[in-house]
């Protein structure tokens, strides 16, 4: 039954797992490039359980979410709707912005943020086919020396970073894997 | 779209039923009136705020009036109906009884449960607000003027 589908697939144990996604969202962010398992939610197909998972911890009635290219389908926004409450709008307004890279494409849509208030910015959650610790090297808070990360390109990165301390950040989520590339993060 | 029937309108009654019932009363009649179905949670019970807005006399401006406590829960029986709950207080018990019968209702065995549960509730909120409404009105003063200063 369709219905169900979409009712299904939230946290089991709201309060624990959580606060594991949560941990490994933070830690995610706070060392760029590091890939962490996160686990739990069972979205609709077309999503991947890491970007579930993320949705589920991070979104809530106040975080406008928009969905690009193929996310964008009747399943996924009532499934993200039940599970989480968060309106759907357009890449200006939003504050975490889902689909593939390309999909998400371009990223001057989206909100970098103010001078005053550089917190007002878009977090991507970006699906990618296969994460892995090689391809652009990072450099920058929370990495020691430098870090590796398969990013889908790194020109785009670059003109992120330079418009620190504004920017949008990046999580990329594959399968139950994730990795987070903040605009602090330099990317060569 | 107002004029036509709303094909919500029964479960939006059963539902308001369930969500004012006294505390423990619709779980007590469920389980008087049959053995409870096995269930999967799709959201298990959790307590929140949610605002009460109001209009004073039924037609100024709505405001809001403040926040009320609220359980909420949802789940679904063996074969797809899916029930939801949202309970005035923190009961989370009452809850899952309140969604248990919202998804009963959409199977074969809502005429059992229309009787011996929505019936009664009905019955026992009407006798309560009977009774409150007696008390007021025994307590109403009638002003009426002897004489009309006319002359």
């Amino acid at each position: 039954m369709p219905q169900s589908q979409t009712l299904s697939g939230g946290f089991a144990d709201p309060a624990r797992q959580s606060a594991h996604a949560f941990r490994s969202v933070m830690e995610a962010m706070a060392r760029p490039g590091s890939l962490h398992d996160i686990t739990g939610a069972e979205p609709p197909a077309s999503l991947s359980v890491a970007t579930g998972a993320v949705l589920l911890t991070l979104c809530d009635t106040d975080t406008p979410v928009h969905l690009a290219g193929d996310a964008d389908c009747a399943t996924v926004r009532d499934w993200i709707a039940f599970h989480t409450g968060a309106p759907f709008c357009g890449p200006a307004d939003c504050m975490f912005a889902l689909g593939t890279w390309q999909a998400l494409a371009p990223l001057s849509a989206f909100p970098t943020g103010t001078a005053q208030y550089p917190d007002r910015s878009a977090t991507m959650i970006v699906e990618v086919p296969q994460l892995s610790a090689s391809g652009a090297t990072l450099t920058g808070p929370g990495i020691k020396d430098n870090a590796s990360l398969s990013l889908p390109e790194t020109r785009a990165f670059r003109d992120n970073h330079a418009l620190f301390p504004l920017g949008l950040d990046f999580i990329f989520t594959s399968g139950s894997r994730l990795a987070a590339l903040p605009r602090s993060t330099e990317v060569r | 779209m107002k004029d036509g029937f709303d094909q919500n309108a029964p479960r939006k009654s059963w539902m308001g039923l369930l969500a004012k019932a006294p505390e423990g009363r619709a779980a007590a009649l469920l389980d008087g009136a049959m053995a409870r179905p096995s269930f999967t949670w799709l959201r298990a019970p959790e307590i929140g705020t949610t605002m009460v807005r109001a209009r004073a006399g039924g037609t100024g401006t709505s405001f809001n009036l403040g926040e009320v406590t609220v359980t909420r829960c949802a789940l679904t029986l063996e074969g797809g109906p899916v029930g939801h709950a949202y309970i005035r207080g923190r009961r989370k018990a009452d809850a899952e009884a309140a969604a248990l019968i919202d998804a009963l209702m959409q199977t074969d065995r809502a005429g059992v449960l229309q009787a011996e549960v929505l019936d009664r509730l009905h019955a026992e909120a009407a006798a309560a607000k009977a009774d409150r409404a007696g008390k007021a009105a025994a307590t109403k003063v009638d002003f009426f003027t002897m004489v009309r200063g006319e002359d």
